[in-house]
């Protein structure tokens, strides 16, 4: 079982969470080449080691956070907010 | 040795005390014709064939743990080919009649079972999308059989097939040939097979690197050095990604776990495997008695190789709505395994933009019952450089180009199968 710390409720078993999806993946503009948009809908790093993820707190307070999290020991680095605002922070 | 009821007869009169190893631990060469990264059914079943059908003489599979110990020893030893599109279909059923003469052309018993694979559905939607899908068999001359619910009682009368479950079942599609078979004796056996013909198994052996020469694959260096080679595929389950980063190219490859479970053994029960239309779980009952059950992906990106709890709570809700009488029943083994999940749930075996360097990989979770066929077509796409007609629609470029083979129908996402 991992333990997501939630920002909002503390720590909590990860069956309360759903998990969204690879969060290094960028949203391209609507303009981008075809390219851009087939590595953004299909490809992925699919790293054995850190990953970055969006979780949701659905069972909880429905928030979706960002989590770092290793993919072979499930240790996890840090969890931050998801919004916009909170991502601007972290890069 | 040829085994037979000879050999057998005479290694009893010596105690026993006579059998030679399956295979021999050789020292690596300087210089492979191929290379075969990976030592499970898969990469053992390139390599003979390879040997067997395209008279390639100097081949190797490296194997960075122990043959057998890794996804092949891992699955719960399913074989169907109950597929509703085309290039699946055809290409699973091109492997179950393989598996038909496989301890035949292996010389080594796999225990292949055609006990049958039964689906069950729950509910009228299911039933529908069901006898379309046995329909669509039928047209590519693969058997199905739509069983009502007095025919599904009368196959599993164990099975609680009354109104009392939240999802009462209805009926069920049935593929007769399918079945189970033992998954360690896959990977010995053409182990056993491929080194007869001259192919050097090297176990404890890791890929660390490929290298390559203006575009070209060169050889790979491993932990017992470099090896040389003309072409290299490979076949590694889980870890398609890592050796695609190596050689330099992106896969649309997302690695989960999936984990199965064995109970304590117990008298016969259930005859044939049942999978849960309401849920996703199924079952089956080993030689030895146990039952042997699996279920979901956990649903996140995992290398790591070990169970955990929620998913065996979910799959042993599932078995007790299916067979309530077992909910006293132990659990002895849960194990896991490292899923390669494709973004369309269907593999890739293909070339690469690196020259002479093939991928085999992406089964997603229905690898095991793959191994003869994709063995079969890998061994073609690496003798002629060119994919076979069965795995053509494999190739890994089908993403970019709108042509998926999306089984599931639910579009881009890495947990369909």
């Amino acid at each position: 079982m991992l333990l997501i710390n939630c920002p909002f409720c503390g720590p909590r078993n990860h069956t309360e969470f759903d998990y969204g999806s690879d969060a290094s993946v960028l949203r391209p503009a609507d303009d981008a080449p075809e390219s851009e948009w087939f590595a953004y809908v299909y490809l992925r790093s699919n790293p054995k080691g850190a990953h970055t993820e969006y979780w949701q707190h659905a069972l909880g307070c429905r928030s979706w956070i960002k989590v770092k999290r290793d993919t072979l020991t499930h240790d996890i680095a840090g969890v931050s907010l998801a919004n916009a605002l909170a991502q601007r922070e972290q890069q | 040795m040829k085994y037979s009821f000879l050999s057998l007869a005479r290694n009893a009169f010596s105690h026993h005390r006579g059998w030679m190893p399956a295979w021999d631990s050789p020292v690596p060469k300087r210089h492979y014709d191929v290379i075969i990264v990976g030592g499970g059914g898969h990469g053992l079943a390139t390599a003979y064939y390879l040997a067997k059908l395209h008279g390639v003489k100097n081949i190797a599979v490296v194997e960075k743990g122990w043959i057998g110990g890794g996804n092949t020893g891992r699955n719960t030893t399913l074989i169907r080919s109950n597929y509703l599109l085309d290039t699946n279909a055809r290409f699973y059923d091109w492997s179950l009649k393989l598996w038909e003469t496989m301890s035949q052309e292996l010389n080594y018993n796999v225990m292949f079972s055609q006990r049958g694979v039964l689906n069950l559905a729950h509910t009228d939607a299911q039933q529908d999308a069901y006898i379309r899908r046995g329909n669509a068999m039928r047209i590519n001359g693969i058997d199905a059989e739509w069983l009502d619910h007095k025919q599904v009682e009368e196959m599993v009368p164990l099975l609680d097939s009354s109104e009392r479950p939240r999802y009462p079942v209805i009926g069920g599609l049935l593929q007769k040939r399918g079945g189970v078979a033992r998954h360690d004796a896959v990977a010995w056996g053409y182990a056993r097979a491929a080194n007869a013909l001259g192919v050097d198994i090297l176990q404890n052996c890791e890929c660390i690197a490929i290298k390559q020469e203006s575009g070209k694959v060169r050889g790979i260096e491993t932990n017992q050095g470099f090896i040389g080679a003309g072409q290299v595929g490979i076949a590694v389950a889980g870890h398609t990604s890592q050796l695609a980063r190596m050689a330099g190219f992106t896969l649309p490859i997302e690695s989960h776990l999936l984990q199965a479970f064995v109970s304590e053994p117990v008298k016969p029960i259930i005859n044939t495997v049942v999978t849960y239309g309401a849920g996703h779980f199924y079952m089956s009952q080993s030689d030895k008695g146990e039952l042997v059950m699996g279920g979901d992906l956990d649903f996140y990106n995992s290398y790591a190789q070990r169970g955990n709890m929620p998913v065996l709570e979910h799959a042993t809700a599932c078995a007790m709505q299916m067979f309530p009488f077992i909910s006293r029943l132990r659990m002895m083994r849960h194990w896991g395994g490292i899923m390669d999940m494709t973004m369309d749930g269907s593999p890739i075996i293909s070339k690469t933009p690196l020259q002479n360097f093939y991928i085999d990989g992406g089964w997603c979770y229905g690898g095991f019952k793959a191994t003869p066929a994709s063995g079969w077509v890998f061994a073609h796409t690496i003798a002629h450089d060119e994919p076979h007609e069965l795995n053509r629609g494999f190739n890994m470029d089908r993403f970019e180009h709108g042509r998926t083979i999306d089984e599931k129908g639910s579009g881009p996402i890495p947990n369909a199968q």
